[in-house]
C-alpha cells in the first residue's frame, strides 16, 4: 500500500502545527503523543497516555464545547481501527470545527510494528468517507501536509485526513504523563480558569 | 404506553437543565426515551448519539475540557463497553456521571440481559465510581442531582442505577 515513499512522521506533524493559531489539539496514546510533544510543547495540547479508541470521541467532545476554535485529533492507525465507531459518530455530528488525522504506518508501533488491518488493504480514508467526513486523499508529500495544515484553521469540516508515514523509530520524547496536571493546564489555557 | 406517563423522565431532565448540563450523549434505551426526545428539543443542549458507550466516556472528558458539563446515558450492558475507558476519567481526575437504566433483573423478558446486569454494580465500583441506585421513583432525581453535584465539584465519577422495577415493564414494550 505505502509504497511511493511515505513520509517522516515527525517532519509531517511539526510542519501540521507550525502555524497553528488557535487550535486545540488531543493526540492518540504512543507515537502520535511523542510526535506532537516533539513539535513542542504546549498547555493546549492533551497527550493521552492510554484510553485506546478514544482519541477521535474526545475530540469530538471538546470540538462541541469549543464550537470557535479549531480542534485537531491527531492519531495513529492502531488507535483509530480501535475506536472506529467514532468516525460514524462524528459524521452524524458533524462538527465543523473538527479534524481527525491519522498517522498510518500501518503497523501497532508500541508493540513490536505487528501489522494493522490497514496493512491488510482496509481503507480509513474510505471509511471516513462514508460516514460523512470530508476525507481528502491519502496524503504522502509534504504540499499536500501543507495544505492540510490550511484546511484545519477553516473549520468547514468535519475534515479526515490519513499521512502515509515510514516505519522509521525515532526516541521517545515523552510529555507530561500526570493527566490531572494535563488536564489543568490544558482547561487553564482554554477557559482561562483552574482547574 | 399506558395512559398516564410516569414523572420521573421529566423530573431527569429538569435536574439536567438546573445543573447547566450542556452535552447529552447516549446509546439508547427505552428507559431514556423521554429525556432524549427532551434533550434532541433543547436548544442548550448538544445530544450525541455513539456507537459504543465508551465513546461517551471519551467525548465527555473532551466537553468538560472544553468547559461543558455532560452526562452519559446508557443501559447496564454498556457498562461493560466502558471499563477500560473510565480509566482516562480516573488517570485525569475529571468528572463523570452515567445515567444507567438497568437490564435483566425484574421482568426482563431476554436472558442474555442478566450477566452483565448482575455485574454492573460490582463493574462500576471496581473502576471508582459512587455508585448510586434508585429503587423508587421518587428517589431518580435527587441522586442525580447529588451524584452530578459530587461528581463536578469533586472531580470523581459516578453513576446513577435506575432500577428495572422502577422503569416498569411496559416501557420495553412500548419502546422497543
Amino acid at each position: 500500500m505505502a509504497d511511493e515513499m511515505p513520509l517522516d512522521r515527525r517532519e509531517a506533524v511539526a510542519r501540521l502545527l507550525r502555524e497553528r493559531g488557535n487550535l486545540l489539539v488531543v493526540t492518540g496514546l504512543g507515537s502520535a503523543t511523542y510526535d506532537v510533544a516533539a513539535a513542542g510543547d504546549d498547555p493546549r495540547n492533551f497527550y493521552l497516555w492510554g484510553a485506546m479508541g478514544g482519541t477521535a470521541a474526545l475530540a469530538l467532545g471538546l470540538a462541541q464545547a469549543q464550537p470557535d476554535r479549531p480542534v485537531l485529533a491527531i492519531t495513529g492507525d492502531g488507535d483509530m481501527l480501535m475506536g472506529i465507531g467514532a468516525l460514524a459518530t462524528i459524521g452524524a455530528a458533524r462538527p465543523k470545527n473538527l479534524s481527525v488525522v491519522v498517522l498510518d504506518n500501518e503497523r501497532y508501533g508500541e508493540t513490536g510494528a505487528q501489522l494493522t488491518a490497514t496493512a491488510h488493504g482496509v481503507d480509513l480514508s474510505g471509511i471516513a468517507r462514508a460516514s460523512g467526513l470530508d476525507a481528502m486523499d491519502d496524503i504522502r508529500d509534504m504540499n499536500a501536509v501543507g495544505t492540510l495544515a490550511g484546511r484545519l484553521q477553516r473549520m468547514e469540516g468535519p475534515l479526515y485526513a490519513t499521512i502515509k508515514i515510514d516505519r522509521r523509530e525515532y526516541p521517545k520524547v515523552l510529555p507530561a504523563r500526570d493527566g490531572a496536571w494535563l488536564r489543568s493546564r490544558f482547561r487553564e489555557a482554554v477557559l482561562g480558569t483552574a482547574p | 404506553m399506558s395512559v398516564s406517563e410516569p414523572a420521573w423522565p421529566d423530573q431527569l431532565f429538569e435536574v439536567l437543565l438546573a445543573n447547566d448540563i450542556r452535552q447529552v450523549a447516549y446509546v439508547p434505551d427505552a428507559g431514556h426515551s423521554r429525556i432524549i426526545a427532551r434533550a434532541n428539543e433543547h436548544p442548550g443542549i448538544k445530544t450525541t448519539v455513539l456507537t459504543t458507550e465508551e465513546e461517551g466516556v471519551a467525548l465527555l472528558a473532551g466537553a468538560w475540557l472544553g468547559g461543558d458539563r455532560g452526562v452519559l446515558l446508557m443501559q447496564s450492558s454498556g457498562v461493560g463497553n466502558c471499563i477500560n475507558m473510565f480509566t482516562l476519567i480516573e488517570n485525569c481526575r475529571m468528572p463523570l456521571v452515567c445515567l444507567v437504566t438497568m437490564r435483566g433483573e425484574w421482568g426482563e423478558f431476554n436472558p442474555w440481559q442478566e450477566p452483565m446486569g448482575r455485574a454492573t454494580p460490582d463493574v462500576l465500583t471496581r473502576m471508582n465510581l459512587q455508585v448510586h441506585r434508585a429503587d423508587r421513583p421518587e428517589d431518580a432525581a435527587p441522586m442525580l442531582d447529588a451524584a452530578i453535584a459530587q461528581s463536578f465539584d469533586g472531580f470523581s465519577a459516578s453513576a446513577v442505577l435506575l432500577s428495572q422495577r422502577l422503569i416498569g415493564r411496559k416501557a420495553f414494550v412500548a419502546g422497543g
